[in-house]
C-alpha cells in the first residue's frame, strides 16, 4: 500500500512535468502544424542559462526567472528565424529543420556549457514528508513541480480565454485567412505562440533538473514523454495534452516501481503504439482526419 | 468623379501560373452606393475581391483605397485600413464561438464600453446569434453564419465592405430581408458596398451601379437599373 501511494505520487509530480511538456508541443502543433521536436533543447539550453546565473552566485529564483525569459526570446527567435521560411511549405521540411534544431542547440550547449553532467539546484527540500511514521515520495519539491505547472496552465487558460491577444492567437492558429482579413496580424501571433510554448516547455525543463543532473542531452527522454502524452491527448487539445501528460506520468510510475525502472522507455513507446492503433485521434480529439 | 471613389481599381490584371483570371480590370466604387459586381462562374468575381483585400496579388495595375495605393500592402494593412472582406461560405472560425467571432471584428482600437454597445447592436441585428452567443459557430446553420460573418464585417466599422455572394444557401425571404439591411445602412453610415453575386437579379435590385465580368474583362459598366434593362446583356451574360 505505501509503496502504491509513493509510486503514485511520483508519477503525479512527473506526470505534471510531461503535461507541461506536452502543452509546449500542443500550443506550436496548433498554431502552426509543426511537431517541434527542438522543444527539449530548447528548454535545456534555458535550463543552462538558470544554472549559469545559479552557479555565479545568483539565487535559484533569479536563474527560474531568466530561463523562462530565455525560453520566450528563444521562442520568438527560432519561429521568426529559422521556422518561418518553411512554414506553409511541405511539412517535411519543418519537422527536419526542428530535428535540425535539436541537434544543433545541444551540440551549442555542449559547447557553451561542457558536455559533463552537473547537478541542478532545488528551491524546496527533496526528502519525502512525514504521514505517522511514514515517510512518502512527495516531496516539497513535488509540490512546488505540481504548483508551478497548475499555475502556468490557469494563466494560459486565462490568456486564451479571456484577453485579446488569447483571441488573436486562438483565430490566428484555426484560420489564418480569415484571422488576417479581421486585420490579426498572424505572423506575430505565431510568433507568439512559439515564445508561450518555449516558456511552458523551459519550465518542464527547470522542474525535471530541480535536484538532478543536467546534460546537453538530459531532456531527451522527455521530449518521447511529452510526445506521446500529446498523442494521447489528440495533439490540437491543451486539456487533452494535460491528461495525458498525467496519464503517462502515472503509468510510467508504475512500470517502474513495479517492473522495473529499465522498462520505461519501452512502456512508453508501447503506449505510443496502443494509442495509435486504437484512438489515432487521441482521448481528446474532435477532428476526424489527422495527417502525422 | 475620380476622387470621389473610396475604392479604386485600376487595370488590374491577376494571373493563376498560366491562368489570366483578372485582364485589366476597371473598378471603381462610391460611399453611400452598393455596386454588384455580376458575372458567370469563373468570371473572375472572386478574384477581383481577393485581389483588393490582398489575398491574391495582382499581377499589373494597382487598388486603391481613398487614392492610397495599397496593391503590395499586406492582408491585415487592408483590413486596418477600413476593408471587410466577407468570403464566400468560408468566414466562420468554427471553433470559435458565436461571440467571440464577433468580437474578433471588433479589435481594433475601441474602448470595452464602445465594443459592447457595438456588439449589442449586431444582437439586436440578429437575433438569432444572441440566442446563440456562447455556442460554438460550428452549431449554426448556413444563414446564421451568413448573418454572423455579416454582423463581425459590420463591427470593425469598415469603409469598404466586399461581400461575395452573401445570399448563396440563403432563403429567400432572408435574402430580402439582408440586402434591405445593407441597403439601410449603406443609406445611412454611407458605406462603399462591393457586391459580388451570381444572382444578379436581385443584386441590381438593390444596387447603384453595377459592373458585368466575363472571363477576367468588364464587358459593361453602368447604372444598376441601366443594366437590368438591357436585353442582350441580360441574355448574353446575366441569365435572367
Amino acid at each position: 500500500m505505501q509503496q502504491f501511494l509513493n509510486v503514485t505520487l511520483g508519477g503525479l509530480s512527473q506526470g505534471a512535468i510531461y503535461a507541461a511538456f506536452a502543452l509546449a508541443l500542443v500550443l506550436i502543433w496548433r498554431a502552426t502544424r509543426i511537431i517541434n521536436f527542438a522543444q527539449g533543447s530548447m528548454a535545456m539550453f534555458s535550463t543552462y542559462i538558470a544554472l549559469v546565473l545559479i552557479e555565479s552566485g545568483q539565487s535559484y529564483w533569479a536563474g527560474f526567472a531568466a530561463a523562462l525569459l530565455a525560453g520566450l526570446v528563444l521562442g520568438a527567435l527560432i519561429e521568426r528565424v529559422v521556422i518561418r521560411p518553411v512554414e506553409g511549405g511541405p511539412e517535411l521540411n519543418a519537422v527536419i529543420v526542428t530535428l535540425g534544431l535539436f541537434v544543433a542547440i545541444q551540440a551549442l550547449a555542449a559547447i557553451l556549457f561542457g558536455a559533463s553532467f552537473e547537478s541542478f539546484p532545488a528551491p524546496f527540500g527533496l526528502s519525502g514528508f512525514s504521514v505517522g511514521e511514514f515517510t512518502v515520495a512527495f516531496t516539497p519539491f513535488s509540490a512546488f513541480v505540481i504548483g508551478s505547472v497548475v499555475v502556468v496552465m490557469l494563466a494560459l487558460v486565462a490568456l486564451f480565454r479571456f484577453t485579446d491577444i488569447g483571441l488573436r492567437m486562438r483565430a490566428s492558429a484555426f484560420n489564418q485567412e480569415v484571422a488576417r482579413l479581421l486585420g490579426v496580424r498572424v505572423g506575430n501571433m505565431l510568433t507568439l505562440g512559439w515564445a508561450f510554448a518555449a516558456v511552458v516547455g523551459s519550465l518542464a525543463g527547470l522542474l525535471i533538473a530541480g535536484g538532478n543532473l543536467v546534460h546537453p542531452a538530459y531532456m531527451d527522454p522527455v521530449i518521447v514523454y511529452g510526445f506521446v502524452a500529446a498523442v494521447l491527448g489528440g495533439l490540437e487539445s491543451p486539456a487533452g495534452a494535460v491528461v495525458g501528460g498525467l496519464l503517462i506520468g502515472l503509468a510510467l510510475s508504475y512500470v517502474s516501481g513495479y517492473l522495473g525502472s529499465e522498462l520505461v522507455t519501452l512502456a512508453a513507446l508501447g503506449i505510443l503504439v496502443a494509442v495509435l492503433l486504437v484512438r489515432p485521434h487521441g482521448l481528446f480529439s474532435r477532428t476526424t482526419a489527422r495527417r502525422v | 468623379m475620380t476622387d470621389e471613389a473610396t475604392l479604386e481599381v485600376r487595370d488590374l490584371t491577376t494571373r493563376y501560373g498560366p491562368v489570366t483570371a483578372l485582364d485589366g480590370v476597371n473598378v471603381r466604387a462610391r460611399p453611400g452606393e452598393i455596386t454588384a459586381v455580376l458575372g458567370a462562374n469563373g468570371a473572375g468575381k472572386t478574384t477581383l475581391l481577393r485581389s483588393i483585400s490582398g489575398l491574391v496579388r495582382g499581377t499589373d495595375g494597382s487598388v486603391l483605397l481613398g487614392g492610397r495605393d495599397m496593391s503590395r500592402a499586406p492582408v491585415e494593412a487592408i483590413a486596418r485600413a477600413g476593408v471587410a472582406h466577407v468570403p464566400e461560405g468560408r468566414g466562420v472560425i468554427t471553433e470559435l464561438t458565436v461571440e467571440e467571432n464577433l468580437r474578433l471584428g471588433d479589435l481594433l482600437g475601441a474602448t470595452r464600453p464602445q465594443r459592447r454597445h457595438r456588439l449589442d447592436g449586431v444582437y439586436e441585428m440578429f437575433p438569432a446569434l444572441a440566442e446563440r452567443r456562447r455556442q460554438e459557430a460550428s452549431s449554426l446553420s448556413g444563414g446564421e453564419r451568413q448573418m454572423l460573418v455579416i454582423g463581425r464585417a459590420l463591427l470593425s466599422g469598415p469603409e469598404v465592405l466586399l461581400l461575395d455572394e452573401p445570399s448563396l444557401g440563403l432563403a429567400p425571404r432572408i435574402v430580402t430581408q439582408l440586402f434591405g439591411l445593407l441597403r439601410d445602412l449603406v443609406d445611412r453610415d454611407g458605406l462603399t458596398v462591393l457586391l459580388v453575386e451570381q444572382n444578379a437579379r436581385s443584386a441590381l435590385a438593390i444596387a447603384d451601379t453595377g459592373f458585368v465580368l466575363n472571363l477576367g474583362r468588364v464587358v459593361a459598366a453602368d447604372a444598376a437599373d441601366t443594366l437590368a434593362a438591357d436585353d442582350e446583356l441580360r441574355h448574353a451574360y446575366l441569365g435572367f
